[in-house]
């Protein structure tokens, strides 16, 4: 906070009564909504509900479609979490090397960036389309047997390689620049001590570059929990069987085209949750966040 | 720096396979957008440029039935406009009012607000989409620009952002300012708002990409084609495909994605600088 604040009774309420205002009709009253619903009980015709305290979170816990999701996403938001920010870590150490060229290699990689997740979906759809996709008869003739419709670890290639083109290039702006921040005399220094380029990345700019990783981690994983779900709507819908729907697609699944509004709301809750502990942890370690 | 020979070619090496690893799903939907949809459906995707550029896009950008809908592309991309410009505006200005009541005021509810803003970024959009449906439909605003825009703006990254730069503005403006005798008002309009001008040009590039990006609430909140932004014509298209025993429309569902795609790359790549100076600096 400032040392020199205003003091004045009315302006400050006035500046911030648009913001309260909008959060509390779209976002805390859907909220609270939210959480009330979530231990509403309705008939199928949705006419009357009945309240249950925590059969809905019992019934969601409980059940197998939910824990399989949960799994996948885990598995999932790790695998493209990981593997983004090690193939942009990659491409950042060795851009920042280059001098010719080095600025049209930024903008090559940087612009993915601005493509909306449902258009990367359509097009690694089309990439692994069985009549026609690249991908799809490259695969099979090596042999592969690849088939993303019918196979679930297949369809999770497809949304895993999908979401990681979608996200590299968000890590390597950020990869880039913290290496352009590391003092020259650092890196010359480093030059002198060490020959070997990878012993000189794994000893001084990987662990200077740290702070930065850690933050793309939780990043990335705040990724692929939610915004893959247009990559997801529009590639793979989920199939086989629901073996590659994160657990923000299946609300939405349950939620609208089930209209299991109990079921979906519980859900909604225990996301709320985990994305709460995601967060704090985000924001106290940002506070810690040494700066270069 | 002394690079080794092999060192620089390597580097150059990787580097281009990075760039085509990027590029080449986009040129190649592209290139397979300026085909017949017989010859695509025959050969399946390519890699060169045919000669149906202008066919294709024409058809798509004025003429409803090639969209299998009631609209044109370009009042997709006039609704995609709207969404992105009207968020990225909505969200500068409350954002900045918001963090400037915040930083510079000391007043009775400051803390618990601040925690109520706070609270949203704990909760995005995406986990409470049913409840929130229900709020805008019984407010009557489905369907509705208004709808559409602002239940996204609720979202308070913006006035974190903000609320980090005033904390960097030196104290010392304020106090010349109150010196000569300005109110809190006019210090906002003469003194902060010019201050932030690159800060609000870089906040605006991103705000207006992530709102030309939106999916999942437009697809939730627009029934009537007439609101369609171009992301969601996309998947109406893609849904049609297999429809009516026809051959596929890929080239034109093709040429739709590129053109969802163009504008916000352009925008990123053309204010390159600034985009990333916003990026990176206010995401710390």
């Amino acid at each position: 906070m400032k040392r020199v604040q205003f003091e004045h009774s009315a302006v400050p309420y006035l500046f911030i009564a648009p913001q309260i205002l909008i959060i509390s009709i779209f976002f805390l009253w859907p909220a609270a909504q939210a959480l009330y619903q979530s231990f509403l009980l309705e008939d199928a015709f949705g006419l009357s509900s009945q309240f249950v305290w925590f059969r809905n979170f019992e019934d969601v816990l409980s059940s197998s479609s939910w824990t399989r999701s949960a799994i996948f996403t885990v598995v999932f938001s790790v695998l493209v979490s990981v593997l983004s920010i090690a193939i942009s870590l990659f491409l950042a150490v060795r851009a920042d090397e280059v001098i010719r060229g080095a600025k049209s290699y930024k903008t090559l990689l940087m612009w993915g960036y601005a493509v909306a997740p449902p258009v990367a979906g359509l097009l690694g759809n089309m990439m692994f389309n069985p009549l026609m996709g690249d991908l799809y008869m490259a695969f099979n003739s090596f042999g592969f047997e690849f088939n993303h419709i019918q196979n679930a670890n297949d369809a999770a290639f497809v949304v895993i390689l999908i979401a990681v083109w979608k996200q590299v290039s968000v890590n390597f702006i950020f990869f880039l620049s913290g290496l352009q921040g590391i003092p020259k005399s650092v890196q010359e220094a480093a030059t002198l001590d060490c020959k070997s380029p990878e012993r000189r990345f794994w000893t001084i700019t990987f662990p200077l570059l740290a702070p930065t990783t850690f933050f793309l981690l939780v990043i990335n994983l705040t990724y692929a929990f939610f915004e893959t779900f247009g990559i997801i709507d529009v590639s793979t819908k989920g199939a086989p069987g629901g073996s590659t729907a994160t657990l923000v697609y299946k609300v939405y699944v349950d939620g609208f085209l089930g209209a299991d509004m109990g079921g979906s709301a519980a859900q909604s809750v225990l996301l709320m949750i985990m994305v709460s502990v995601l967060t704090v942890f985000q924001f106290r370690f940002i506070e810690r966040k040494v700066h270069y | 720096m002394y690079q080794s020979k092999w060192r620089v070619f390597s580097n150059h090496t990787i580097l281009i396979l990075g760039a085509l690893f990027m590029i080449l799903p986009v040129w190649i939907a592209f290139a397979s957008s300026t085909h017949t949809r017989e010859y695509v459906f025959q050969n399946g995707l390519q890699f060169w440029p045919g000669a149906e550029f202008f066919q294709n896009y024409g058809a798509i950008l004025f003429d409803a039935s090639a969209t299998k809908g009631r609209v044109t592309a370009i009042e997709m991309l006039f609704n995609s406009m709207v969404l992105g410009l009207g968020f990225a505006i909505g969200k500068v200005i409350i954002s900045m009012m918001a963090a400037y009541a915040i930083v510079y005021f000391r007043f009775k509810l400051a803390v618990p607000l601040f925690w109520v803003i706070f609270a949203t970024l704990l909760l995005p959009l995406e986990v409470r989409i049913v409840p929130s449906y229900e709020v805008v439909a019984n407010l009557g605003l489905l369907n509705t620009y208004t709808g559409l825009i602002l239940p996204l703006i609720a979202s308070a990254t913006g006035t974190f952002f903000f609320r980090q730069f005033y904390r960097s503005v030196p104290d010392e403006l304020l106090e010349a300012a109150r010196l000569d005798g300005a109110g809190p008002i006019r210090f906002f309009i003469d003194i902060l708002v010019p201050l932030s001008v690159t800060m609000i040009a870089a906040i605006f590039i991103i705000m207006f990409v992530v709102g030309w990006n939106q999916y999942l609430w437009p697809l939730l909140m627009t029934t009537d084609d007439q609101l369609y932004t171009i992301v969601i014509g996309i998947k109406q298209v893609y849904n049609s495909l297999y429809e009516g025993g026809q051959i596929p429309q890929f080239p034109k569902a093709f040429a739709l994605t590129i053109m969802a795609t163009i504008p916000p790359v352009l925008v990123v790549v053309i204010f390159q600088r600034m985009f990333v100076k916003g990026l990176v600096e206010t995401e710390k």
